[in-house]
């Protein structure tokens, strides 16, 4: 077995016993057999907990891969310190919270629907991109933690800098779009308005999913524009194609600054 | 043999190193002393590639490190402070640092049983008191018979008797043929385990060479009376 797989065997061990994942998936268990036994029922119960994901996953991502990369500094110090080059242990890390979030995050969501069964109306394609979303903003959250753990020493800015960016991507910049879109709302907004969407993963998964239910009044401003915009499978390949990059892109750049950080 | 030549290391503007050469010699303790932030830690990291160095070149036996860092395979380090992750347990971790290391050779215990560490190997991190992490910190360093070690502070934390458990075993693994490059604040604990001494002060090596010449050049009787006498020797020039 390679080094890397080792390396990311004991961050499995560890992360998996973490309060955090076990929280995780408790409160996704919770809320989704709630909607499902309470719920008005139908494509909606699906819808809320897509609204759901949307607002906790990214969240729930972000603060647990910041404390734990800063939690884990002296130990990664100490690893390093031993015939372990840091690609194999940042790729150890980041697979290593990613996979124990997502399994937990996904089994939270699917295991009611697997009790009580799809409610009538909901197709499995809707739930399977509820699922699906749910993991890919958790692995754009810990990428932007990991971003945030290895530039800022300190663990107070580095958490205060990830519930930032939390509030930036779901609150701050669908009000920032609205504002853009009534202060030029004598030209046309769609190609700008499509570019702010691209600029914001949880936009970018709202619009998959509003594309999935075809329920664009509920989803913000940026959704209801894009619905417009972009209904069909390019929009869907343009947003899938976004959100891949907004992995790619923070991972990278996180993995830049661990290369040639002093630790 | 670990040769540091002109390391220089800034932290910003803060110019940490500038310019160390040292040597360390085979089967040789050499004890890094020097104040507060003369840069100790930040030499001894950048020796095992935790501190990207500005300048300079580190080598082992006339090879440079690297950054693939399988020369690290040949060391053993106490860093300063033992911080390990709490979901996971010491037995858990000696078996994942001897799977990394491919470590197919017998490992030295000899640690673990003089610290009884084995009735606390099954517990999480998270349960063990400070003291016992300090222990299994300094199992880690020795374990897989390192031909060089490394150790920040090693006795801070350590109560006497396990202070004197660990200061026999660097004692025995240097007439062993090991290499050591061991940092205290506690000179008089440096004293009884050195054969070399190098005085860093401001990122740079103000002495190095044999402890009895030091002694004898600034005629003192100790380590921490010729220490002392070097500093104020600074203060005054």
């Amino acid at each position: 077995m390679s080094v890397s797989m080792r390396l990311l065997g004991y961050v499995l061990h560890d992360v998996a016993r973490s309060r955090w994942i076990l929280a995780t998936a408790a409160f996704f268990l919770l809320a989704t057999d709630a909607l499902l036994r309470f719920g008005t029922g139908g494509a909606a119960s699906v819808l809320a907990i897509g609204s759901l994901v949307l607002l906790v996953v990214p969240l729930v991502s972000i603060l647990f891969g910041t404390i734990y990369l800063h939690h884990a500094r002296e130990f990664t110090a100490l690893l390093l310190a031993h015939p372990v080059t840091r690609r194999q242990l940042f790729v150890a890390q980041i697979a290593g919270m990613a996979l124990p979030m997502t399994l937990a995050i996904m089994t939270g969501i699917a295991l009611p629907f697997a009790v009580h069964g799809l409610p009538q109306g909901a197709t499995p394609a809707s739930l399977g991109t509820v699922l699906g979303l749910a993991g890919a903003l958790a692995f754009v959250f810990l990428a932007l933690a990991a971003m945030v753990a290895v530039w800022f020493e300190d663990r107070v800015t580095g958490l205060a800098t990830a519930v930032g960016l939390w509030l930036l991507f779901t609150v701050i910049h669908d009000g920032a779009v609205l504002l853009v879109i009534l202060m030029f709302s004598d030209y046309p907004l769609e190609p700008a308005v499509l570019g702010l969407m691209v600029a914001n993963p949880v936009d970018l998964a709202r619009v998959l999913l509003l594309v999935q239910f075809d329920a664009s009044a509920l989803m913000g401003y940026t959704g209801a524009v894009l619905q417009r915009t972009l209904t069909g499978s390019s929009g869907t390949l343009l947003a899938i194609g976004a959100l891949t990059a907004w992995v790619a892109a923070p991972s990278l750049w996180a993995w830049q600054l661990f290369r040639r950080k002093d630790l | 043999m670990i040769r540091f030549e002109g390391i220089r290391k800034a932290f910003g503007v803060r110019e940490i190193l500038r310019g160390v050469d040292l040597e360390v010699r085979r089967g040789r303790v050499l004890a890094l002393v020097g104040p507060n932030a003369a840069g100790k830690t930040t030499l001894i990291k950048s020796l095992l590639g935790l501190t990207r160095i500005d300048q300079g070149v580190i080598s082992l036996d006339g090879a440079p490190v690297d950054a693939r860092g399988a020369y690290r395979a040949r060391i053993g380090y106490m860093p300063q402070i033992a911080d390990f992750p709490e979901n996971l347990t010491g037995a858990h971790l000696l078996d994942m640092l001897t799977a990394i290391r491919r470590s197919t050779g017998p490992l030295d215990d000899e640690l673990l049983e003089a610290f009884d560490l084995a009735p606390h190997l099954g517990q999480r991190f998270r349960v063990l008191s400070g003291g016992t992490r300090q222990r299994l910190n300094a199992v880690m360093a020795f374990r897989f018979r390192p031909d060089v070690l490394i150790l920040d502070e090693p006795t801070a934390g350590l109560d006497p008797v396990g202070s004197g458990i660990l200061k026999d075993k660097i004692r025995r693994a240097r007439n062993e043929g090991a290499t050591v490059m061991i940092t205290s604040h506690i000179l008089s604990e440096l004293e009884e385990l050195a054969d070399d001494v190098a005085f860093l002060l401001d990122g740079t090596v103000r002495y190095a060479g044999g402890l009895p010449e030091l002694k004898r050049r600034t005629h003192q009787s100790t380590l921490e009376r010729a220490i002392a006498h070097l500093m104020l020797a600074e203060v005054a020039a």
